[in-house]
């Protein structure tokens, strides 16, 4: 046994270990102190218009983890050998290739989700998010870090994502993820859904509210934008 | 003629680009502190829309939809390359802005000057691409196409602009520390969301 650990020491020293703890915090920052929708406002589009239901917000949120954590990989990959006036046509083709997959895919086997979301697949690639990683991160970082950056970011848009279309849905059609969750004699009783909450005005509110939530919780975000 | 009235109609306010679909926040919702440069922005993303999308809608035509191959050669009618729109699109809108960035800066120096810094921003604007899918989604024709693309425009225009207006008002009213900057913005945009409502149902 002992010397198995000392033949595998020298091997964790040479290189940074693969969940070392800044790379922990590559993945936690976006998800609350540099969360890409609230804080670095990006990508708001998308996270405004899919978010009537969970349903599709989880598999939107599927989708951008994806195409975030690959392009970023990509991006890292190649990113000596892109010149730097036209790497933003290259970072644009790198993912509209991977929202293609994304949108074939979700067209084979969930085509009425794929319905449902309309242009909004193909909006990834236009989903600042991506781009704002691309640009920030990838294009100066080693591919493995890079590639949990692109999931964290994913991510911290989920959270935002499905914290939204929860109260949405909840709140508008009464039920989660399509099980009926307000009950039949609370309806009985004169309880009646919130129209308001299916309209598209209903995200921005809730955003709004969240950042403000946020901000007064953490006030190192006070005076960001 | 009526009914592309009407679609015009309908492309400003009822289905307008922010308030209903919600294409590009981000630069709506980054670029409209000042009147001043929402306003160049908004021209710049009319006149990008109106050439990028009948583009898009002739590349869709003559290259990518099923058939669409069969005037090079009968035998190629049976190709069908939807799947590639996203990337063909995307090229296109990138390739475009770069194109009328450069005639723009040699032969218009003051529109130039106004736009400039506004047209790199367009390509990722998510309200031009939006366009472009929802033109090959609804299966416009030529003209339709045209006329949305126009209407797309000038409704992203008006929203950015009147957004703008109401936050240069705000810098002087009395709101809660932590809700100031996109907190606010964003409840507006949502009113403001909720007055183009009441568009809806209108026919012409």
């Amino acid at each position: 046994m002992s010397v198995e650990t000392t033949v595998a020491q020298p091997e964790v020293k040479k290189s940074e270990p693969l969940f070392s703890k800044k790379n922990r915090k590559v993945v936690s920052d976006p998800l609350d102190d540099n969360n890409p929708i609230t804080v670095q406002v990006l990508g708001i589009c998308s996270a405004l218009a899919v978010t009537v239901q969970v349903k599709p917000a989880l598999i939107m949120t599927l989708g951008v983890i994806f195409v975030c954590a690959f392009s970023n990989l990509i991006i890292a990959l190649i990113r000596d050998t892109i010149p730097n006036r036209v790497r933003i046509i290259v970072q644009l083709i790198v993912v509209a290739l991977l929202v293609t997959i994304v949108d074939q895919v979700l067209k084979a086997y969930m085509y009425d989700v794929s319905k449902k979301l309309s242009v909004f697949v193909g909006l990834i690639i236009t989903n600042c998010i991506i781009m704002g990683r691309l640009e920030a991160f990838a294009m100066s970082q080693r591919p493995w870090p890079s590639f949990l950056d692109g999931i964290g970011n994913g991510i911290g848009y989920g959270v935002i994502l499905v914290v939204v279309a929860i109260f949405r849905e909840l709140f508008g059609s009464g039920s989660l993820l399509g099980f009926k969750v307000v009950p039949q004699w609370l309806y009985d009783m004169g309880y009646v859904n919130n129209g308001l909450m299916v309209l598209p005005p209903a995200a921005l509110f809730i955003i709004g509210i969240y950042i403000w939530v946020q901000r007064s919780r953490n006030a190192k975000l006070l005076n960001v934008s | 003629m009526q009914h592309l009235l009407s679609l015009l109609v309908k492309s400003i306010f009822v289905e307008n680009v922010i308030f209903a679909f919600f294409l590009g926040m981000c630069s709506f919702l980054a670029v409209s502190k000042k009147i001043k440069t929402a306003f160049g922005l908004g021209l710049a993303v009319i006149f990008v829309m109106i050439l990028t999308t009948p583009l898009n809608y002739l590349i869709l035509t003559y290259m990518l939809g099923e058939g669409a191959l069969a005037w090079i050669h009968p035998s190629l009618a049976s190709v069908d390359l939807t799947f590639l729109s996203f990337i063909l699109f995307i090229s296109t809108i990138a390739g475009a802005v770069q194109l009328v960035e450069m005639i723009v800066e040699k032969f218009t120096p003051a529109l130039y000057n106004a736009l400039g810094i506004f047209l790199p921003l367009i390509t990722v604007n998510c309200s031009i691409l939006g366009t472009s899918l929802f033109m090959q989604e609804r299966e416009y024709n030529f003209s339709e196409t045209l006329v949305f693309s126009l209407g797309a425009g000038i409704g992203f225009f008006l929203a950015i602009v009147l957004l703008a207006a109401i936050r240069e008002r705000l810098q002087y009213s009395n709101i809660p520390e932590p809700l100031k900057g996109l907190g606010i913005a964003m409840i507006i945009t949502g009113l403001m969301g909720m007055a183009f409502l009441s568009f809806s149902g209108i026919q012409l």
